[in-house]
């Protein structure tokens, strides 16, 4: 892998507090361009904390240090809209005062005349398999055909780097793994750096990178800025549990 | 509503008949005062009165307390902004049916409120004369006791004090003030803003225009009796011209007037206008003592004299203690509740009574009294100018409204 | 539910399934009467005064009235101007705010307003910005070089153009906006759809309009309306800050009805039934208008524009919202400082001399009026919220009463404009022998209380989990036990808060204390109004600070009860 890319997504010495408590030790991590890092955990290891602080919208009871860096723009102290990171939540949140094809034009940014938005929407409803199914309410679409309309509508907005929050926990499985697939496929095309946030080591394994498991820091350790550091080409990174078959929880 | 109203008014056609054949006969029988004094024990009377201001409020509270120790009548003082809301609702009660068992046993009135309660059959009476204060108040030197704004008394209201038209200015700011409406359009025109008067129907308002009515009309007669719609333009013309002068030159160029006596009081208070009017002669005083204006303010009249009434308590036609609302209205006339009244401290109303009428004893209770600092002797009274029928007041508000309200 | 189930619930499941119709009845019989007895009169039948057949007479008169487009031209005004100034302010700040820390801390500064009285707030801002007014002292004469107060013309309390009763208007509706605006954003995913639209790129406060207000409008609608039709129709508040001439139409109706020449009443009254007409005209504009906002701003809102931080917005929007807080707290401690003056003259900023002889001269009064206040308030927020939950317990076990289409029904006594139906309210009150009676009263207050518990019982009622009353009905506990051990205590939060609001909401009233009351009732409210027009800040002093401090008593035991630990 080429460290200069540019595109890539660098997170640095990243020490997150709650009331004293750090939530995990102090985390070193870079994510290429096409490559997708999983990072796992038990739940209330500060999984979604760590999105949020990525994505500058940590909630001030928290305290927090370190560096983001994505493409060589310093990220830390910018509001969300300046970072350039398309995120998948759990719930897919079409919005449900525009139609499908708004929703994707939502996506767009401004500045191209009428004629090449609606070509580009239409193009990406093709490309998510939804054609014909623009003029729609997004509540009459199906799970699956919900979630690749917001991926597409997060590819639309043109971003440089893709976060994934459990984006497929509430899907059935054999839907999840479509998916699943869709939108590696989509990341890896793009090159995109991808962070994705699951407790389903199924979604590890699919996601064919590297994995990282999220550790409760000891207590007051943080006075040792290598214990336990998580990068990829860190030997003392723990190797992901990665089972044959997914399990239903 | 239907359900709830059909019993109810069956009952009522058999229960009105009865009273009204209890209420004849014992109208026929002729209470002795001693038997009003006896049933009146025990009653709650509800008088509406203006509650605007604190002195009268306070004043009314003790009246209470004494009705209460020697008679053993509840005083309730229903404070109302405005008394035509009290007419309001004797008005929705006779509309109901509601003839007797009223919410209102006393109310506080003069002028067009008593002509309209008077003439929609809506008061108890005549009962003045059988109050036994009655025969000590001055009906000679104070004709406004028996013709209330011209309309005759006839005994269905019980004068109470007494009202007289006086300027209040502030010595520190304006030495000799104006002192007839010519006199006052100049000194308005020089000082622009200095000047207003309450917005008619406030009473005062309409007070104030009747007195520069009074003053400017070369038709004083046709004043005394009601309104004749082809000549009241030629007798009012002068007024509105005047009123037109001096209008852009008024407080906030005229686009706004205060709403009460209180609140014009207050703008002289604060130093926005020069000069106020109230209807108490001793009001400047009373606001001296109590601290609200400065003790360099004093009082004044007009050169030609100016508007003076009487205002009224009356009983409502369906009060449900008109024998405790008379023992009130009695006590209310006695040398003793007048003499409070009077003194600035408390209120600082002048008397309905006339002093020579009373004994020495209780004339000693009006004369010990030290007339308040801006307070005008009644020398510097003057004669007061007699009310116009009240159907003037009526159709110079609206008149007025038509012309600045708009 | 099962036969068996519904057999085995017994009489109070026969009461539950009878609260929403008596709760209608209770709300909409006066308000119908009412109006029945204000169209009588508009149309010429008053027997009383002598006008016993039907006539167009009345219109006549009340067209003829000279001024009578400048009252309607102000109301219009004043109305619509009071509300689209207070909806913008309200949505810009909870644009501002909705992703920050901030938007809870603007729920604590602004409870406060929420609880004082429109007429106290009104008295106090009149003081603050007359030419003589706290304003003025502090920049005089050193910086203005006046010595006495200036004249200026329109300006100052009760301005020609109503600018002065928009700003009275404005200090109330801005926070209750913005309350129903929070509750309002409680029910939408607002947190995860924000952060999604802001990773696409959109601005916080473009974000907000684009995403969040298409959802949340719907559910501001009514409160929107009743704050419309409130402003055109306010009484008090116009009487002590609006202008005068003309005023408002609602103050010429009132005048009228209390004109001593009875025959006026039938104008009046045609003046009622127009305001409510045009209460009803100004409420569909008012939808029109914005469903055509709506659809025009489509394109605006797929059309891909980010929108930045929005730096200008959020300095308007916060200085909208700090000088509405500003205003109102100063107006508050302008009274009370006049409550303890006793020589306060211009320029001075300070009174000259203090006193405390305006409280002490009133305790007699006040306690009584406290009393009188508090009994009333109690009373009808006790009917108001064992209504409200027979109503919500009843909806959560059947189906949806006063959801969706059928919530405007709860609304109506907001949206009807008192006047137009006060009077009639107390002739039917005086036909039935009810009026100035205690259950009168507390009846009366009930139609303005009861919506307003309602609705802010109404979420949370909703979002009980099921699951906790399924586990203890597991248990073999009856659905009463379950009711009164589990869901109540569960909720006490909310109907600790609920009470509270509704305690507030009855202690404002002026009108309908003063119509069904007889007035042999007076309250904190009443007191103060009626000694308004006496003018004296000193008492009125007193009694604004009494009429705004009972309703923030009632949020403080709100609060108290709300996190203490049941049992």
């Amino acid at each position: 892998m080429n460290v200069n890319d540019s595109r890539m997504l660098v997170l640095k010495d990243i020490r997150i507090r709650l009331q004293d408590r750090l939530l995990f030790a102090p985390l070193n991590l870079t994510v290429h361009p096409g490559e997708v890092v999983t990072v796992m955990g038990p739940s209330g290891c500060g999984k979604s904390t760590l999105l949020n602080y990525i994505c500058g919208i940590l909630p001030p009871a928290f305290e927090a240090r370190g560096s983001v860096r994505l493409g060589g723009r310093e990220l830390t102290g910018l509001p969300l809209e300046q970072r350039r990171i398309g995120i998948l939540f759990q719930d897919i949140l079409l919005f449900p005062h525009l139609s499908v094809a708004e929703n994707l034009a939502f996506g767009l940014r401004a500045g191209h005349s009428r004629q090449t938005r609606r070509f580009r929407v239409e193009t990406a409803l093709q490309d998510a398999g939804l054609e014909g199914l623009g003029g729609r309410d997004p509540a009459t679409l199906s799970a699956g055909q919900q979630a690749r309309a917001a991926l597409m509508r997060t590819l639309l907005a043109e971003p440089e780097a893709l976060l994934l929050d459990e984006p497929f926990s509430k899907l059935d499985t054999e839907l999840r793994a479509r998916i699943r697939t869709f939108v590696f496929e989509h990341a890896r095309q793009r090159r995109l750096p991808t962070l994705l946030v699951t407790h389903d080591p199924a979604d590890a394994t699919d996601a064919a990178g590297p994995a990282i498991v999220l550790d409760r820091a000891p207590a007051l350790s943080d006075g040792n800025p290598t214990a336990a550091a998580a990068d990829p080409e860190n030997p003392k990174t723990a190797p992901p549990p990665v089972p044959t078959a997914p399990r239903r929880p | 509503m239907a359900m709830i109203g059909k019993p109810r008014l069956g009952l009522r056609w058999i229960l009105i008949p009865l009273l009204a054949l209890f209420i004849t006969t014992g109208a026929t029988a002729d209470p002795t005062w001693e038997d009003t004094e006896k049933t009146a024990r025990g009653q709650t009377v509800y008088w509406n009165a203006w509650g605007g201001d604190d002195k009268v409020n306070a004043y009314i509270a003790w009246v209470g307390e004494q009705v209460k120790e020697r008679y053993d009548i509840t005083l309730q003082h229903v404070k109302v902004s405005d008394i035509a809301e009290t007419v309001s609702r004797i008005l929705a009660e006779k509309y109901a049916g509601r003839n007797e068992k009223g919410t209102v046993d006393l109310l506080w009135l003069n002028g067009e409120n008593f002509h309209a309660m008077k003439s929609n059959g809506l008061l108890f009476g005549p009962f003045s004369g059988r109050l036994p204060h009655y025969p000590s108040v001055d009906t000679i030197t104070i004709p406004s006791t028996t013709l209330d704004f011209t309309e005759p008394v006839e005994g269905m209201e019980v004068p109470w004090g007494k009202s007289h038209l006086v300027f209040i200015h502030n010595t520190a700011q304006l030495q000799n003030p104006p002192k007839s409406a010519s006199e006052l359009m100049a000194y308005i025109l020089a000082h622009p803003g200095r000047f207003t008067y309450p917005e008619p129907p406030d009473s005062l308002g309409s007070t104030f225009l009747k007195q520069i009515l009074n003053e400017l009309t070369d038709q004083r007669e046709a004043l005394q009796k009601p309104v004749v719609e082809s000549t009241f333009g030629a007798v009012t013309a002068p007024l509105w011209g005047w009123l037109d002068a001096i209008r852009p030159h008024l407080w906030r160029q005229g686009q706004t007037f205060p709403q009460s006596t209180p609140a014009l009081r207050q703008l002289l208070a604060d130093g926005e206008i020069d000069i106020a009017f109230s209807l108490n002669p001793n009001d400047a005083s009373a606001e001296i003592e109590k601290g609200n204006l400065r003790d360099t303010v004093r009082t004044y009249v007009l050169a030609g004299g100016t508007i003076a009434n009487t205002h009224f308590v009356a009983i409502p036609y369906n009060s449900s203690a008109k024998e405790a609302a008379q023992v009130v209205a009695n006590f209310l006339l006695s040398p003793e509740a007048q003499a409070r009244k009077l003194d600035p401290a408390v209120w600082g109303d002048p008397t309905v009574l006339g002093l020579e009428k009373l004994s020495a004893a209780d004339r000693e209770r009006f004369t010990r009294l030290k007339r308040g600092i801006a307070t005008l002797s009644p020398g510097e009274l003057g004669p007061p100018l007699p009310e116009p029928h009240p159907s003037w007041m009526e159709r110079l508000e609206a008149a007025w409204r038509a012309r600045y309200s708009r | 539910m099962s036969h068996e189930t519904r057999r085995r619930a017994g009489w109070g499941a026969t009461a539950l399934a009878r609260a929403p119709a008596l709760t209608l009845v209770i709300l909409l019989a006066p308000i119908a009467a009412g109006l029945a007895g204000t169209l009588l009169p508009a149309f010429g039948w008053l027997p009383v005064v002598g006008a016993a057949g039907f006539s167009l007479e009345p219109w006549r008169i009340l067209l003829a009235d000279p001024g009578l487009g400048q009252s309607l031209a102000l109301s219009l005004w004043t109305g619509f101007a009071t509300t689209s100034l207070s909806l913008l302010l309200a949505l810009a700040l909870l644009a501002t705010c909705h992703h920050t820390p901030w938007l809870r801390r603007i729920r604590q500064i602004l409870a406060p307003l929420l609880a004082v009285p429109h007429a106290a707030l009104a008295f106090g801002l009149a003081f603050l910005i007359a030419p003589s007014g706290w304003l003025a002292r502090w920049f005089s004469p050193w910086a203005t070089g006046w010595d006495r107060p200036p004249d200026l013309a329109g300006f100052g309390p009760q301005d020609p153009w109503g600018l002065s009763l928009i700003l009275a208007l404005l200090l109330k509706q801005t926070p209750y906006l913005l309350f129903m605006g929070l509750s309002g954003l409680s029910q939408l995913p607002v947190e995860s759809w924000s952060a999604t639209a802001r990773s696409l790129g959109y601005g916080p406060i473009t974000t907000f309009f684009k995403v969040i207000l298409p959802s949340l409008y719907p559910l501001l609608r009514l409160p929107v309306f009743a704050a419309l039709a409130f402003s055109l129709t306010v009484v008090d508040v116009a009487l002590i800050i609006g202008p005068s001439t003309p005023p408002t139409l609602a103050v010429r109706a009132l005048r009228w009805f209390n004109d001593p020449e009875l025959s006026w009443r039938l104008p009046a009254a045609a003046a009622a039934v127009l305001l409510t007409l045009l209460v009803l005209a100004s409420l569909a504009a008012w939808e029109g208008t914005v469903r055509l906002l709506g659809r025009l701003s489509r394109f605006w809102v797929i059309g891909g524009w980010r929108g930045g931080m929005g730096g200008i917005a959020r300095r308007l929007a916060l200085g909208g919202g700090g000088m509405v807080f500003a205003c109102a707290t100063l107006s508050m401690w302008g009274l009370l400082l006049w409550s303890v003056a006793r020589h306060w003259s211009f320029p001075l900023a300070w009174p000259e001399r203090w006193t405390l002889e305006n409280w002490t001269g009133q305790t007699d009064n006040l306690s009584a009026m406290i009393g009188a206040t508090s009994i009333i308030g109690v009373a009808a927020t006790a009917l108001a919220l064992g209504l409200s939950v027979a109503c919500l317990e009843h909806e959560a076990r059947q189906r949806p009463t006063f959801a969706g289409r059928s919530l405007w029904l709860l609304y109506l006594p907001l949206l009807a404009p008192q006047v137009g139906f006060l009077f009639g309210i107390q002739v039917l009150l005086v036909w039935t022998g009810l009026d100035g009676g205690w259950p009168a009263l507390v009846w009366a207050h009930l139609l303005f209380v009861l919506p307003y518990v309602f609705l802010s019982l109404a979420d949370p009622w909703r979002a009980f989990d099921a699951r906790y009353q399924q586990t203890a009905l597991a248990l073999g506990a009856s659905r009463a036990r379950v009711f009164w051990r589990v869901k109540l205590p569960m909720l006490r939060g909310p109907v600790a808060v609920a009470a509270a609001v509704g305690f507030s909401i009855s202690v404002a009233q002026y009108l309908p204390t003063l119509f069904a009351g007889a007035g042999r009732h007076a309250t904190i409210t009443t007191e103060a109004v009626t000694l308004a027009s006496g003018a004296n800040r000193r008492i009125i002093g007193v009694y604004a600070a009494v009429q705004a401090t009972l309703p923030l008593l009632g949020f403080a035991v709100a609060l108290w009860i709300a996190k203490r630990r049941p049992g």
